[in-house]
């Protein structure tokens, strides 16, 4: 197959023009039920998507992908038909490629540098991705290779996003992992935060299973700072190295008057209350939650978008979206605004509010908004919106919910001497380390509110920084027999190892597929 | 039981009911024990589809390794808790110590404020200042004398003990205000003054207080879900700001805090929580016979 394609060399004309769609649950019945709403691609429909990539020799979409996943390889395996393969080559670099698949801004990621898409739209390698990582839960795969203890005591803090991927690499590199979380359930923003319709929390729960398979300990109810701190975990709880990812948490208000009536809440506690604790299943699960009638949802990032999704499905009449800037400015993720606008959301671009109306009985009546208008640009480059002068009005609403940015939580702060810049923000340098000798820090709590896969690539680095701290050898790095001849070898190991406790062989002949290291004892092949 | 290497699994060791509403119940966490503060408070989950609920740390020993807290039954959650919360179950989650520990600074003479559920919250603190060589002016304030508890533990932690009931059945009849002004009319140098009960008892205390300038202390109690700073459905007004209780809290001054606001909060979701209570209580009325019958053969079986 491979060879027949590579035979007949595809070009931008010889390709399916139009992206496949992927099946989508009709935008009137999915707007009432927690379904998820893209119900993923078939084989014939990831067959056909996957005959759009080029292959091109340039690869831009690797680079585009904050975790370097090897695009054309798996796409070019799905084309082979070997799913198996394309789920190796994945999670090579990637554990969670069902949730990746699914939560990864795409468009502005490896689709939107891909070559198909300066002519055409880009490949949907998102929904191809995301068709392995279902095909890999359904199938039962996981990839657990060979570890060789390495004795070292890794304790994450967070089992969010960055928390999983640095516990994921850390375990491989034969690390002892534990990860801390304070909920009742892992999984961080994935659980709590993005809903079912979006993503399931079955599927983070079967890629939660995975990282168990590696071996590693999710310690739930465990508030650290509080319970223990940053530095007991290095000192008498003997961790060797510590990753905190946890996230940034703390919602914004904007501090106009009536935030603190009732039906005022922060999209966080709608999400949370919806989908961790169940609220929308009242009274079978005991956590209330007051649905809105009419609902303004302030802010047009992707958690704006769920809680005004989640409001409808909730049973809300209207819900509206406020946003002081402009459509192309808006944060979210194109098919999360795109599926918002098919469930019938009303949006109102270039609008402030100003003001929470009280219904006289602690309730919300409704919001008192401004117009706004597009100046200069702002420090973000984005053009500054201004309010138009005598342009307010109001609009009947009983629920306001505000999902307008995080800040940093400061439980780290308050208990640990972790350097900490103005905001509140963990200061870490390139290679993510701390001012703490072994703590590392990526994701929400470093950078502010990003996605999931920016957190995720923040935890690999950060691991492979923890390996580097530990004298670990990089595990990541596939080392092949000398044949490129570029980097000196010395029976057949890359002299650039400083350890030479695993050692990786190339694979005896057929598929070259990188991450499939056959491990020896150390000794096996001497040590110089 | 003093095993510190067993992990938790959120195990009641001891259980003593104060009242047909109000019980203790002491839970093993050595973890918990050892970091534990006076002022802070924990989440805990009854049961898997349950509600998150903070509760403050009535007691904590770090010998024992075990966590005290003491619940009012008045909800669906605590109504089921009395129920279902006997020595040797588990709770489904408890997490924590949560919370800015209580700040016990150089105060030579403290008033310790207790009103009805308060009155366990506040014994931490008492113990607390005692141990940091502070005078302690215990009040602690019930309905009536059927409902009082702890007395012994003040007594033993307090140089004086005001006890006030509603009726007067016990000590002298008047709310805590009444003990704090008493307190004040007899001592001229009270430094500070800790106030833990209900919103409106705290909001008493701390107009009490107000006008002789005594520092006052508060510990907020609202709606919570995950108790880290990360659903700000806790947040309270503080003189001009707007706080988080669970991450900057739960400890405020008394003499900023919009306590009528924190009360309007309250009630938030006051429609579900008695929706919830009735069906509860419908539920033991139609599950009793059931269970009484089922409870023979299965104790048989197991």
């Amino acid at each position: 197959m491979v060879s027949r394609m590579a035979a007949k060399k595809k070009t931008i004309r010889t390709i399916p023009q139009q992206r496949t769609p992927p099946r989508e649950q009709d935008p009137q019945v999915r707007a009432r039920n927690f379904e998820e709403v893209n119900c993923g691609y078939r084989p014939e429909d990831a067959l056909r998507e996957a005959d759009r990539c080029l292959l091109c020799p340039d690869q831009p979409c690797v680079r585009g992908c904050p975790v370097s996943i090897d695009i054309p390889a798996f796409i070019e395996r799905i084309s082979a038909k070997n799913y198996r393969a394309a789920y190796d080559v994945i999670t090579d670099t990637n554990l969670l490629p069902a949730v990746c698949g699914r939560v990864c801004p795409q468009e502005s990621q490896c689709e939107g540098v891909c070559t198909v898409g300066k002519s055409l739209e880009p490949v949907a390698i998102g929904r191809l991705e995301r068709f392995i990582g279902d095909m890999a839960i359904t199938e039962g795969w996981a990839n657990i290779p060979y570890i060789e203890p390495s004795g070292f005591k890794v304790g994450i803090v967070g089992s969010g996003p960055a928390g999983m991927a640095c516990a994921a690499d850390m375990a491989k590199a034969g690390c002892e992992v534990t990860v801390f979380e304070a909920f009742h359930q892992a999984g961080g923003v994935l659980k709590y935060g993005i809903p079912d319709f979006r993503l399931p929390n079955s599927v983070v729960d079967a890629e939660i299973d995975k990282l168990v398979r590696l071996g590693i300990r999710f310690e739930c109810n465990t508030l650290v700072g509080r319970l223990f701190t940053i530095e007991q975990m290095i000192g008498e709880m003997g961790f060797h190295a510590v990753f905190i990812g946890t996230g940034a948490g703390y919602p914004s208000f904007m501090g106009i008057p009536g935030e603190s009536l009732n039906g005022v809440l922060s999209a966080n506690e709608l999400l949370t209350r919806c989908n961790l604790m169940h609220a929308r299943e009242f009274p079978s699960y005991d956590t209330p939650l007051q649905p809105g009638r009419q609902v303004a949802v302030i802010g047009a990032g992707n958690t704006a978008m769920d809680a005004m999704r989640v409001c409808l499905r909730l049973g809300a009449d209207k819900v509206h979206c406020i946003y002081r800037r402009s459509a192309a400015e808006a944060p979210a993720r194109a098919e999360e605004l795109h599926h918002a606008v098919e469930e019938g959301i009303e949006f109102h671009w270039l609008t402030s509010p100003v003001e929470i109306l009280a219904d006289g009985k602690g309730g919300v009546r409704g919001l008192k908004c401004v117009q706004m208008e597009l100046g200069e640009p702002d420090a973000s480059g984005r053009p500054r919106p201004v309010p138009v002068p005598g342009s307010e009005f109001e609009f009947d609403a009983d629920m306001v919910v505000f999902a307008i940015g995080t800040n940093a939580n400061p439980i780290i702060g308050q208990t640990s001497k972790l350097a900490l810049d103005r905001r509140g923000y963990i200061t870490t340098d390139e290679s993510l380390a701390t001012s703490i000798a072994g703590v590392f820090a990526g994701g929400d709590i470093v950078t502010g509110a990003a996605t999931v896969i920016e957190a995720m690539g923040a935890g690999r680095r950060a691991a492979r920084s923890m390996r580097a701290y530990l004298g670990l050898r990089d595990t990541n790095v596939v080392y092949r027999d000398g044949a490129d001849g570029i980097r000196p070898k010395l029976f057949g190991i890359d002299l650039e190892e400083h350890d030479f406790a695993l050692v990786r062989l190339p694979r005896p002949s057929g598929d070259n597929t990188p991450g499939q290291p056959v491990s020896t004892r150390p000794g096996a092949t001497g040590t110089p | 039981m003093a095993d510190p290497g067993r992990p938790s699994r959120f195990e009641i060791v001891t259980r003593e009911d104060f009242s047909n509403v109000t019980f203790l119940l002491e839970i093993y966490h050595p973890m918990m024990a050892k970091a534990a503060k006076a002022g802070q408070f924990v989440i805990v989950m009854e049961q898997a589809q349950g509600e998150r609920i903070p509760l403050t740390i009535a007691d904590y020993d770090r010998q024992r390794g075990t966590i005290t807290l003491v619940i009012q039954a008045v909800g669906k959650t605590t109504r089921a808790m009395q129920q279902n919360c006997q020595r040797g179950t588990c709770l489904h989650a408890m997490v924590g110590p949560m919370g800015i520990p209580s700040h016990i600074g150089q105060a030579r003479k403290v008033l310790c404020v207790g009103g009805g559920l308060g009155v366990a919250p506040v014994y931490p603190q008492a113990r607390a200042y005692k141990d940091s060589g502070a005078y302690v002016i215990g009040i602690v304030g019930f309905r009536n004398k059927d409902l009082m508890f702890w007395e012994q533990r003040f007594r033993a932690c307090c140089d004086e003990l005001i006890v006030c009931t509603d009726d007067g059945s016990a000590g002298i009849k008047g709310l805590v205000t009444e003990g704090i002004r008493q307190a004040i009319g007899g001592h001229s140098d009270i430094d500070e003054c800790v106030a833990i009960g209900p919103p409106v008892m705290m909001k008493g205390c701390a107009e009490a207080t107000r006008p002789s300038g005594i520092r006052t202390i508060v510990s907020l109690n609202p709606v919570m879900v995950d108790g880290t700073g990360m659903c700000g459905g806790c947040r309270v007004k503080v003189g001009e700001r707007v706080m988080f209780a669970c991450v900057d809290g739960p400890d405020f001054d008394g003499h900023k805090v919009d306590f009528d606001d924190l009360m309007f909060r309250l009630k938030r979701y006051n429609a579900s929580e008695q929706a919830a209570s009735a069906r509860f209580a419908d539920g033991c009325r139609m599950r009793d016979p059931v269970i009484a019958a089922a409870a023979g053969p299965q104790n048989a079986t197991q």
